[in-house]
């Protein structure tokens, strides 16, 4: 059963956040908080779910999103963005490259763990 | 025959019945019975005061003495109800989701609630509509001597300029009774429009009844006619094409920009329909007008004894036919004419004077005291009245001085050209989110003064204002400033010279200005909702009063304060209310109460942004949004007390829950600049929001709950952070906020900054110049001290050498002080971007702060007087704070 995600978000608190909920949840949560080696990150360890922001330091999380998709090896691996551009434009751009889900900040907990478990496990 | 008493009682009789239309129309709107009255029809018709007695008597007058060019004054305004519908339907659209009072209010709220641009509105508004009210009385005067000339009833010409007088009191009177009852937020006066509507149908009778009689009575028939046409002088008068174009278009322009054409097609615009049935009948209203005036002048020009005013041929013509009647109708419409325009404009410039002059001034007076909502009601009402007394003063005195010789069209179109000076301004503030403040300001203020050089004061009279030797070689022998040739632009026709050289200066500096200068988050968010107005506002249904239904409030409602509570609180209503149902209906006081509920939860400013955005569909304000977050802030703080989870935690994710949703309806709008402050805020919300959530949960032991509270209570403070600096700047923008000036020690300034930003002194090795020990300059410190702190914080993040270092200098030869690091600096294309506002260079989010440092930073530089650069290609990053040329002094 898939257990790993991994939480490419560079603010500090948001990454606690999130680690804690999904910890307690029992997921392992690795955590990467730059944007140029985000790629190789997932290649060197890949999680069965990756969790994206949109702004991050050296790369977006749009690029980021692209490279993974462009690429076989990651093309199905299960991306949510989860991001504070949460107009309309940046949902779409997401979805056209390919993010299996986008979420706004500020979001419920409930909301994350829910749909974690959901695309982790299908 | 018609003696003097006759006709002054007919005129009060006309007056009183007047009176009696207003005070009828009035009651039933007060009594809520206004349906007809906000007919399109009614709108149409009070859209004629634009044909004041200039049109009514000059038009003929005009017609007499060149021909057809008259008709340039109905085409304008028939151009744009036609053509620029879409323009119209703009200014409709804001003026009613601003509460636009005045055109002066229009342009000074575009560009960021500027006062200054209201006040040189209402200037140029005054000094160029003055001549016009005075042209009223004076065709008031004029047609009394018309019947005077006669000799019968025992008067004489004299009477003519008491009359004048005399009607100028009845018209304040009866302006200040309809025009200053009530102080309606969206200053509509019904009494005053059905008035008026009444005077249209009465003029428009009198010309066609007058046109009837010369063409079918007089003239013999329509065929008569036209060869009497063909045969008079009329016909054979040459047209000139630029005269031609250039009267159609500014007559297009003062038919927008005139205070008191502004005042009927947007401030007493009902609904934004009319608009559509007035873009049609109103220009078959001034086809009408127009149809029997050359008929009218060449009769008069073949019957009437040469050398007789073409401007009374409305009344000369019955009158040499003895018909009495039609004479007496005619005067009762060029009476109606003047007496609406008279009023409207006046209206408009009291609304003027009062908002953006004399209550400013009053406000301002006694800053600082108490003030009660019924202190400031009464003084606004009376500054109106006072206004309104003095706008007339001022028309009648000007009728005195000029001596009411000039012929009526010139004194229009000397009007015309001054007021038209809004139209860059206004219609860049539309269509254009680049047009700033300084650019409408410089515009406005190049051609005022072109206008008033070039043909205000030329048109007081020859010599008058402006000795002949001026006009002739120029001032003090400045022949390009000569003022009815400009540049060397001699021999084009006078008015087409200043219009020609007032726009074109004006629009220049407009563009030039707005280029060159930035706009302000107050004026950035205003021209995104003018320019915008129609993306901000969905559906055109958007906009009816009280549009809202009961269902939606109550599914927000229920959102906001549970299901239970909401549909308790509606039940009763509805009880209240004596009705069946579980939902009232959508009442005021409802609203109150509910808005009252709402504030309970999630704040005042919340509760009442969100219901005015359902009900009435008003769009969101920065303030609004500052609020809201403010409230959230504040709600936040308060909640990180509780050590344990409680109740208020669940209103605290309720609240920002709202907080959320609003800031997703923000984000669609496109204005970047909003978009940034959405974003900025919600980075800090998500964190409270998910510990507030955890800490909700069971099972935390204690100092997990200690550390998420903390983490809950330092987000907040960066929230609130942020709000400050965003209230920072738009206070140092605005120009508002005292400065503490005082001698200080530019090494005392270093070392605050140094404790505040580097309180251990560490990840950044120091430099600093002992020369800044002994310098003492005049500045504000606190102010100073948060440049450099700005500064120092920012070397500290962002310079990327392996051993960050940074140098703070004191370089005597530019007076600055110097913050040098040996990082790798900016690319230097950046180098002007980075005092943007968010213009964090990356969108790494490394910064921590929303990207405001360094524009505060030249905000502040700028107001103390001094300056801030980034200086490229120095092996580093070099930022220079100038200081002010200052006596410096060095102290030991």
């Amino acid at each position: 059963m898939a257990r790993r995600v991994l939480l490419i978000e560079d603010e500090p608190n948001i990454i606690e956040a999130v680690s804690f909920i999904l910890s307690r949840d029992g997921w392992t949560v690795h955590t990467h908080s730059d944007g140029l080696s985000a790629v190789e990150r997932v290649r060197a360890h890949p999680p069965d779910l990756v969790i994206l922001d949109a702004m991050l330091p050296g790369r977006s999380g749009f690029d980021i999103l692209q490279e993974l998709r462009g690429d076989p090896a990651t093309r199905t691996l299960p991306v949510m963005m989860l991001t504070a551009r949460g107009q309309a434009r940046d949902r779409d751009l997401a979805m056209r490259l390919g993010a299996t889900h986008f979420m706004t900040k500020p979001f419920s907990n409930a909301e994350v763990l829910d749909r974690v478990r959901a695309l982790a496990n299908g | 025959m018609l003696g003097f008493n006759a006709l002054v009682s007919i005129a009060l009789l006309y007056g009183a019945f007047l009176f009696s239309v207003a005070f009828a129309a009035e009651r039933r709107a007060a009594q809520g019975r206004d349906g007809w009255l906000r007919s399109p029809w009614i709108y149409t018709l009070s859209l004629s005061i634009y044909c004041t007695a200039w049109t009514f008597y000059g038009a003929v007058g005009y017609a007499a003495r060149s021909g057809l060019e008259y008709l340039t004054i109905y085409l304008g305004p028939s151009l744009v109800m036609i053509g620029w519908w879409w323009l119209l339907r703009k200014l409709v659209r804001i003026g009613r989701a601003q509460r636009i009072t005045s055109i002066a209010d229009l342009v000074s709220s575009r560009f960021g609630k500027s006062s200054l641009l209201g006040v040189i509105v209402t200037l140029l508004a005054v000094v160029g509509v003055t001549p016009y009210i005075a042209l009223q009385l004076q065709s008031i005067a004029q047609s009394l001597d018309v019947f005077a000339a006669r000799g019968e009833g025992g008067w004489t010409a004299r009477d003519g300029g008491s009359a004048a007088l005399w009607s100028a009191v009845g018209l304040a009177l009866f302006t200040i009774l309809f025009g200053t009852r009530n102080l309606d937020s969206n200053e509509r006066h019904h009494g005053i429009v059905m008035a008026i509507a009444v005077e249209a149908v009465v003029k428009l009778g009198a010309l066609v009844g007058l046109g009837i009689y010369v063409v079918w009575g007089l003239g013999g028939g329509v065929s008569d006619m036209l060869a009497r046409l063909d045969a008079s002088p009329i016909a054979a008068w040459e047209q000139s094409g630029g005269r031609w174009i250039g009267f159609t278009l500014l007559s297009a322009g003062a038919f927008l920009c005139l205070p008191r054409m502004f005042q009927v097609l947007v401030v007493e615009n009902a609904d934004e329909s009319h608009l559509a049935t007035a873009s049609w009948a109103f220009p078959l209203y001034l086809a009408l007008m127009s149809l029997f005036v050359v008929p009218i002048a060449v009769t008069g020009l073949d019957i009437l004894p040469a050398g007789t005013n073409p401007d009374m041929f409305v009344l000369t013509v019955p009158l040499s036919q003895g018909r009495d009647g039609l004479a007496v109708w005619a005067f009762l419409g060029g009476f109606s004419s003047a007496a609406s325009m008279v009023m409207v404009a006046t209206i408009a410039l009291a609304t003027m004077m009062s908002n953006h002059i004399i209550v400013p001034m009053w406000l301002r007076s006694r800053r600082g005291g108490a003030m009660m909502a019924g202190d400031v009601r009464a003084m606004v009402l009376t500054a109106r009245r006072a206004s309104i007394l003095g706008v007339l003063g001022l028309g009648y005195l000007y009728f005195r001085l000029s001596g009411g010789g000039t012929a009526l069209a010139s004194i229009g179109l000397v009007a015309f050209v001054g007021v038209v000076q809004v139209l860059p301004a206004l219609v860049g503030g539309l269509f254009w989110r680049g047009a700033t403040r300084g650019g409408a300001a410089t515009g406005l203020l190049l051609g005022f003064a072109v206008w008033f050089w070039a043909m205000f004061l030329p048109s007081v009279g020859d010599g008058t204002a402006i000795p002949a030797g001026v006009m002739q070689a120029g001032p003090f022998g400045i022949d390009f400033l000569r003022p009815q040739a400009l540049f060397w632009t001699g021999g084009l026709d006078p008015v087409l010279h200043a219009a020609l050289w007032s726009l074109a200066l004006n629009v220049a500096g407009f563009v030039a200005v707005s280029l060159a200068s930035f706009p302000g988050p107050v004026e950035r968010l205003q021209g995104a909702q003018f320019v915008g107005v129609f993306e901000l506002s969905e559906g055109p249904g958007s906009w009816a009063r009280g549009a809202a239904d009961a269902e939606p409030l109550l599914v927000m409602a229920q959102r906001i304060i549970g299901a239970p509570e909401a549909q308790a609180i509606f039940a009763s209503h509805a009880a209240l209310q004596g009705k069946e149902g579980r939902l009232p209906d959508v009442t005021p006081e409802f609203i109150r109460a509910l808005e009252r509920e709402l504030a309970g939860s999630v704040g005042a400013a919340t509760a009442h942004a969100m219901i005015g955005q359902m009900t009435e569909g008003v769009s969101v304000s920065v303030e609004d949004l500052i609020a809201v977050a403010d409230e959230t802030a504040q709600i936040m703080e308060y909640s990180n007390r509780l050590e344990q989870k409680s109740a208020e935690l669940g209103r605290t994710a309720a609240a920002l829950r709202e907080a959320n949703a609003k800031l997703t309806a923000l984000s669609v709008q496109k204005d970047g600049f909003l978009s940034q402050i959405s974003h900025e805020l919600r980075t800090p919300m998500t964190s409270i929001r998910a510990f507030a959530e955890i800490l909700r949960d069971d099972g935390l032991d204690e100092a997990e709950q200690e550390r998420f509270a903390g983490i809950i209570g330092d987000e907040a403070g960066r929230l609130t952070r942020l709000l400050d600096d965003l209230l920072d700047l738009s206070v140092l923008e605005a120009g508002q906020g005292l400065l503490d000036l005082r001698p200080t020690s530019l090494g005392g300034v270093v070392d605050r900054a140094l404790d505040a930003a580097l309180p251990l002194r560490d990840g950044l090795g120091l430099h600093r110049d002992p020369e800044l020990d002994r310098l003492e300059v005049v500045t504000d410190p606190d102010r100073l001290a948060q440049v450099f702190i700005n500064l120092i914080a920012n070397a500290r993040k962002y310079c990327d050498a392996p051993r960050p270092e940074l140098r703070i200098v004191w370089n005597p030869a530019v007076h600055a002080v110097d913050f040098i690091d040996n990082g790798s600096g900016i690319r230097p294309d950046q180098g002007r971007v980075i005092f943007e506002k968010f213009s964090r260079l990356s969108d790494a989010g490394k910064a921590g702060g929303a990207g405001l440092g360094l524009a505060i930073c030249r905000e502040i530089m700028t107001r103390l007087g001094g300056g801030i650069r980034y200086l490229p290609g120095q092996g580093g990053g070099v930022f220079r704070v100038e200081l002010p040329p200052s006596p410096t002094s060095e102290t030991r």
